[in-house]
């Protein structure tokens, strides 16, 4: 005796894939909430089976076996060709991105977080020795761009109109997935013993948050670079303001020099 | 059978294709059909073999199902109406081997035909040619209702006897 003797005969029909119309809708609908009933399909498809089971019938040619086993080489085959070629092109696919969407300025930037991970790169890249040959290349050449900007001892020039006075100006170069920024700052007034420049990141919703402590050189000449800042942090635009050497936590008004995003 | 282990499928082939282009062929009554779908079963299988759960029956049962349904829809141009994981199949009986599956078969098909001959053709109308059941009704002039108990007795008879 089945539990729901009401859908017993349906049950019947649709083991054997013969209901249809609302009767079918109705039916599937309780089987949605029904264990009892399900088993009892089980229980009937079983049955249907045995009709299956009794049919008896030549066998079937005996090229359809190799014809089946050749079928399934050829899948297996194209399905490892498949998988290689997806793994290649996303990879390249990626770095090719990099450069493609980087003006100068994220290409720096890039290199001095690369730099920095340096490390982290070289254990990851060891497990994919074509895949090293060809990103190590290239992060030399990133090296290459980055390292008049970065290092302390190159020269730096700042080209003005000769018309007006040098003004200050800073250029700040931030990459936000990498937490990144380089910060470089020319033609700055210099401060009073004990004080320093603040830079500042203006977060789209929050208060502003800290990005480095600078004090220009006798030149006027500063730079930033990847100061810890939190994961993500959506920049509306940067500023400085003038604070004690050690740094503050908010910034102290008025605010001396801002930007926002080109 | 792991995925991509091509020795398993011969060998599943070897043990299960008789059942497999039996039914297709008294389904579609064409060899060239039956060996298409005979094909396309296993094919199924090696790409998808997580989709038998060895514990819930036997899958010589399950395949003669899902070959069965396979055929219907290739019978009637239907897109595959079930998934091939929708099917579960509790049968009891293996039916691995050859002597198994004749023995089983035999019963079976002295079940059908002890079975009164309105009953017998109602669900080999449904089984073998994918009727549904108004589509019964209509051919036999039997009203709808009739042809609905007649394939509920037809199944639990071959349960009882089957069991017995």
């Amino acid at each position: 005796m089945t539990p729901h003797e009401q859908f017993a005969d349906d049950l019947a029909l649709y083991a054997l894939n013969a209901l249809e119309g609302e009767n079918r809708a109705a039916l599937e609908k309780h089987l949605a909430s029904c264990p009892e009933c399900r088993r009892e399909l089980e229980q009937l498809r079983g049955d249907g089976a045995l009709l299956a089971l009794s049919v008896t019938g030549p066998k079937p040619p005996l090229r359809a076996r190799q014809r089946l086993l050749d079928a399934v080489a050829k899948e297996a085959a194209a399905q490892s060709r498949a998988q290689a070629a997806a793994q290649t092109t996303s990879a390249r696919k990626s770095w090719w991105g990099w450069l493609g969407w980087a003006a100068t300025a994220a290409v720096i930037l890039f290199a001095v977080s690369l730099w920095k991970e340096n490390e982290t790169l070289k254990r990851t890249l060891a497990s994919g020795r074509a895949q090293y040959t060809q990103t190590a290349n290239e992060l030399e050449d990133l090296r290459r761009i980055a390292a008049p900007i970065i290092a302390s001892e190159a020269q730096r020039i700042t080209l003005v109109s000769l018309k007006t006075p040098p003004q200050p100006q800073g250029k700040a170069f931030y990459l936000k997935n990498r937490s990144s920024l380089v910060f470089v700052a020319n033609n700055m007034p210099p401060l009073p013993p004990q004080k320093a420049y603040e830079l500042w990141l203006i977060p789209v919703q929050g208060a502003p948050i800290p990005a480095g402590v600078f004090k220009p050189d006798a030149h006027g000449s500063a730079t930033v670079v990847n100061p810890p800042l939190p994961a993500n942090a959506e920049a509306k635009a940067f500023a400085i303001t003038v604070e004690n050497e050690a740094g503050a936590t908010s910034p102290t008004m008025p605010i001396v020099m801002m930007g926002a995003g080109e | 059978m792991k995925s991509g282990d091509q020795r398993a499928v011969g060998e599943l082939y070897d043990r299960y294709s008789s059942v497999v282009y039996a039914v297709a062929l008294r389904v579609l009554g064409d060899t060239g059909a039956a060996e298409d779908v005979l094909q396309e079963v296993f094919l199924q299988l090696w790409r998808n073999p997580g989709a038998f759960d060895s514990a819930r029956g036997s899958l010589g049962a399950w395949l003669a199902v899902i070959t069965r349904n396979r055929a219907i829809d290739a019978l009637r141009r239907r897109r595959p109406e079930t998934d091939i994981e929708d099917v579960i199949v509790s049968v009891a009986p293996d039916l691995a081997s050859e002597a198994d599956r004749s023995r089983a078969a035999e019963k079976v098909r002295g079940i059908l035909s002890a079975m009164p001959a309105p009953q017998r053709t109602a669900l080999e109308m449904a089984y073998f040619e994918g009727m549904s059941h108004s589509e019964i009704a209509g051919k036999t002039g039997e009203p709808l209702g009739t042809i609905k108990t007649r394939i509920r007795a037809g199944l639990t008879a071959l349960r009882k006897a089957f069991q017995a």
